[in-house]
């Protein structure tokens, strides 16, 4: 139905797209766990911000899961170079995950104080971590990652987890964070009451704050650096690897997409309103609104990201031709093209049942709800 | 040439963590269905106590379930950290059913799951099974997939090389979803969890109906598992001999270990009960056999011959050779990408891509084997003969173990006569780990028995690594065990308490 060119086209939007579920749905949770030790004040406090999160955790972990697995079929090479060249970035977040579904289920299955106490932290640290390595990851992306290809299209990697933690990828790290914890404070805005609710929506407005000063700070940082160019490569709707091009290396090139479509600069302005608007919204007490305007800021955030580095996925600093692309890192035309069918009809299926799982759990989790259900509840 | 440390440190690390993921998978998939048998119980009869016990089994059923889901993801982004240039060599096709999983099961079994837990009070009876059911069914679907997966390693079919890309390519999806060896490894492996499932439920309700304690909660609960044990029992072992024709048809070498089987035999082959195995001189000390018996069960004819490790060895030898011209045919081919003749050489010779490759664990240049090492790279072709060879009489005996308990146990559900043969209760309780025992045996033999390859004759175990150090893998593999540990420790602590505690204590505010 479409040719190859188109469908690598698509599978770089339907990686977008996953990657975003995941920022709006996972981003929540994590946001919760994040803000669990900060925001609850005592046991009961706790268990109304995890329980407002209890039933759906699971299923937006998905999201994570998902994207792995599709960044596995559609570029297997990405797959393969960023997992193993991050070897211990990647294993950090492992580990902090381990924290995640045990901290769920295992935290009020005994009461005492310690046991609870530890799968808190534990739950911040599932949720913290993951969230800013996202960012540092992606920053990292803009300034180049080192790794080489061989000719049997072996990566190599030379650089180190510590070279990761730079300045600027640490900023890029206090984007996602801030995005994903605001989305977790508006959500709780929306499903709490009383002191828990006004302590959620003083943490959205300092967040919100804090996501727009780092998103304009990287902005500026991005137009000083070198970014990337394709000066040649194979045919774009053929067959063809990562070796089969020249690439160059010039600052502000990040930028090159927004300057030949300047209609693409609508998408960073809207992670400006969509962050505005979650405050608005918070102040006049309109949390699912404030909801939605800080989904918009996850949605605008992430794709200008993408659009910033389109067509490179991951550009390779110490071996520029080898930089992965959207052109020549993906799949074969038959994979792409099953996973297309697999996509479209499943997508809206999840879709209506997760939409359908979050009315049936619809309403404010109150703390006489948990008094009174203790032994259901986590 | 890559560290063979590395290559063992990772295969050592994917083997323990794949079999510590497998300690909770098959009580999630049989667990699962009990659950809804016993909610549907309860809708069709609307007695409480059925409701109590489907509650009671899902609180056990969540305390494993958080571990299968934490293990799991290790699972998903190991062959990206460890594996990489396995995932870069075949992504292209086994991504696709990993990728599937997610969207097709992952989703609908976690998203059940919660509404499973929490929504007791917040839907119907009916609408409560559905969920239930959709749990299931979404459980039950993420073992398709992932065996789908990994039955392409076992025998990849629907795919071919390309030279330009460097990697193995998807031509024929229908072919992997229907390969055969994806099918039998699937109602295999999905009936061996509902056997854990039910002697989990079978022997946790003997040690109750031992002590005198919640009495008619555990005779049903008993009667139900006995019921759907013994039919996964079965199912497991005709389906165990399904997997066996399978292994026959598509790789001879794992079927002529695990049957510790030298020599090419007459058919139709004798079958060793047990055997003294002399690794060394490629033979057995000596053999207590059952005539004919593997003849029969592995070609399902008395004609057919079955070719025994000599012969496959020797065999091997030639496509080694035929291979060797494929690896220099592709290396010339890639300087020179064009070239017709070329391409039309190394297509000559492509099908023993794989056996070429596997030279590389000597030599990285194919041009200066040696006749004594293309004789040790045939050798590889067939793994370490022992611990396959025992591994699955373990598994085989165990299930035949298991097989005479659940038909006692059925047979005194119908009786209604169980509760007072104590010796049947303890036979229950203690057979708990059987099942775990015999699984981890069943995916020793499919997994080491692949070796040398971790795709069947396409690509090398010992090229399938990711350029890693020594000292990452011995970090990653203690922060591994350091973790899990820890983690079963407070499952099994947990899992101890909860059973202990039984049905009554979870009623409290209901
Ligand atoms: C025969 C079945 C089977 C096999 C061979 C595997 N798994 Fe598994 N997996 C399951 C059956 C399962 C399950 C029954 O569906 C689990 C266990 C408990 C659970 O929560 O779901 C699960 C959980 C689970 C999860 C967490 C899902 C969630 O968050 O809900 C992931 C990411 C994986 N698995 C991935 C893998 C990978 C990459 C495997 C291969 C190496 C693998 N599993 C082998
Ligand atoms: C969860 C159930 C599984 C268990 C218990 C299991 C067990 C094992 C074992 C014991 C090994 C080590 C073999 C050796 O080092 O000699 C191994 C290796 C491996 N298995 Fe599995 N396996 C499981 C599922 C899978 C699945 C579903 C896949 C693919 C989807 C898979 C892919 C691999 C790979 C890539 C290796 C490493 C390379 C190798 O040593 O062959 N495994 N597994
Ligand atoms: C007479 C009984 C049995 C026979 C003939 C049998 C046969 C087999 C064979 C031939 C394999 C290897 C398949 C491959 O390499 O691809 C296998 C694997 C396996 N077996 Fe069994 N088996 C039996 C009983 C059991 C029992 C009782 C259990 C557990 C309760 C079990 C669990 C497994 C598992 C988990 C695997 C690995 C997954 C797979 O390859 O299917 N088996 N079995």
């Amino acid at each position: 139905m479409f040719d190859y060119e188109t469908l690598k086209l698509i599978w770089w939007l339907l990686v977008g797209v996953l990657l975003i579920g995941f920022a709006i749905m996972d981003g929540h949770d994590m946001g919760v766990g994040t803000l669990l030790p900060i925001l609850g004040k005592d046991d009961t406090e706790r268990r109304v911000m995890i329980n407002s999160v209890a039933p759906h955790w699971d299923g937006n972990q998905v999201w994570f899961i998902t994207g792995g697995g599709a960044i596995f079929a559609a570029w297997p090479f990405v797959y393969a170079t960023a997992f193993s060249g991050m070897y211990w970035a990647l294993l950090l977040v492992l580990f902090a995950l381990f924290f995640r579904p045990v901290g769920f289920e295992y935290r009020s299955k005994l009461p005492n104080p310690a046991w609870r106490a530890t799968w808190d932290w534990g739950l911040f640290a599932g949720s913290a971590v993951p969230a800013l390595v996202f960012g540092v990851a992606f920053g990292n992306l803009f300034l180049g990652v080192p790794f080489t290809l061989d000719d049997t299209m072996r990566s190599f990697y030379s650089g180190s987890f510590w070279a990761l933690l730079n300045p600027f990828a640490l900023l890029c790290g206090v984007v996602s964070l801030s995005l994903l914890t605001l989305q977790g404070a508006t959500f709780l805005a929306h499903r709490t009451e009383g002191a828990l609710q006004q302590r959620a929506k003083i943490a959205a407005s300092v967040l919100v704050i804090v996501l727009l000063a780092a998103f304009s700070g990287a902005g500026v940082i991005v137009w000083r650096i070198e970014g990337y160019i394709i000066q040649s490569i194979g045919d774009v709707g053929g067959v063809i690897n990562p070796l089969m091009k020249e690439v160059t290396r010039q600052p502000g090139a990040w930028f090159g997409n927004f300057q030949k479509m300047p209609i693409l600069w609508l998408i960073p302005a809207i992670a400006y309103v969509g962050a505005l608007l979650a405050l608005l919204a918070i102040k006049a007490g309109k949390t699912l609104l404030a909801f939605v305007g800080s989904s918009l800021a996850c949605v605008s955030v992430i794709l200008t990201a993408g659009v910033a580095l389109f067509p490179f996925i991951l550009p390779s600093s110490t071996m520029p031709k080898a930089s992965l692309t959207a052109w020549d890192a993906t799949s074969s035309y038959v994979t792409l093209n099953v996973m297309l069918w697999v996509a479209l009809i499943f997508t809206p299926i999840v879709l209506a049942y997760t939409s359908w799982a979050y009315h049936v759990m619809a309403g404010k989790i109150t703390r006489d709800f948990i008094a009174a259900n203790d032994k259901q509840l986590y | 040439m890559i560290d063979t440390t590395v290559v063992d440190l990772s295969r050592l690390q994917f083997a323990a963590t794949a079999l510590y993921h497998f300690i909770f998978v098959p009580l999630t998939l049989g667990l699962s269905w009990l659950l809804v048998a016993m909610e549907s119980a309860y809708v069709l009869t609307g007695k409480e106590i059925y409701r109590d016990m489907t509650k009671f089994w899902g609180k056990l059923y969540g305390i494993n379930f958080a571990l299968g889901v934490t293990t799991g993801i290790t699972m998903e982004f190991q062959f990206g950290t460890n594996w990489a240039y396995y995932s870069h060599y075949v992504g292209d096709i086994f991504g696709a059913p990993l990728a599937i999983e997610g969207l097709m099961a992952f989703f609908l079994e976690s998203t059940m799951v919660g509404l499973f837990f929490f929504g007791w009070n917040r839907l119907s009876k009916a609408g409560h099974l559905t969920v239930t059911m959709l749990m299931a069914l979404g459980t039950n679907l993420s073992a398709v997939l992932i065996l789908i997966a990994n039955g392409w390693m076992q025998d990849p079919v629907g795919s071919a090389f390309n030279p330009i890309t460097m990697r193995m390519e998807l031509i024929d999806f229908w072919a992997l979803v229907f390969n055969p060896a994806a099918q039998a490894k699937f109602v295999h492996t999905v009936s061996a969890g509902y056997v854990a499932g039910s002697l989990f439920v079978l022997g946790i309700s003997s040690w109750y109906l031992l002590k005198g304690v919640h009495t008619e909660f555990a005779r049903r609960s008993f009667r139900i598992a006995a019921a759907f044990g013994l039919a996964g029992t079965l199912s497991v072992i005709v389906l165990g001999d399904e997997s066996g024709y399978a292994v026959s048809e598509s790789q001879k070498s794992k079927l002529a270990t695990i049957e510790a089987m030298w020599e090419t035999e007459p058919a139709p082959a004798g079958f060793n009960l047990i055997a003294s195995i002399n690794e060394e001189k490629q033979t057995n000390n000596w053999a207590i056999k059952i005539p004919y018996a593997l003849g029969l069960i592995a070609t399902r004819s008395t004609t057919e011959t079955l070719p025994g490790i000599r012969e496959i060895r020797a065999e091997n030898v030639g496509r080694v050779k035929s291979g060797i011209e494929a690896v220099i045919a592709l290396e010339a081919l890639r300087k020179a990408p064009q070239d017709a003749e070329l391409l039309a050489r190394f297509r000559e010779y492509e099908q023993d891509l794989g056996y070429g490759l596997l030279v590389k664990a000597y030599v990285d240049d194919v041009r200066l084997a040696t006749p004594a090492i293309i004789e040790k790279a045939a050798h590889d072709t067939v793994p370490p003969v022992a611990s396959l060879f025992w591994s699955f009489r373990l598994m085989v005996g165990l299930g035949f173990a298991m097989l005479a308990l659940f038909v006692v146990a059925f047979w005194a559900g119908i009786r209604n006569s169980f509760a007072e043969k104590r010796w049947l209760l303890r036979w229950a309780l203690y057979f708990i780990p059987v099942p775990w025992i015999a699984i981890e045996a069943g995916w020793w033999v499919a997994e080491f028995g692949r070796q040398p390859w971790t795709v069947f004759g396409v690509l090398p175990t010992h090229l399938s690594a990711s350029s890693l150090s020594v000292a990452d893998l011995y970090g990653s593999l203690f922060g591994f065990l350091g973790f899990y540990t820890v983690l079963l420790a407070v499952e099994m602590y947990l899992m101890f308490k909860y059973a202990r505690l039984g049905p009554t204590a979870l009623q409290s505010n209901q």
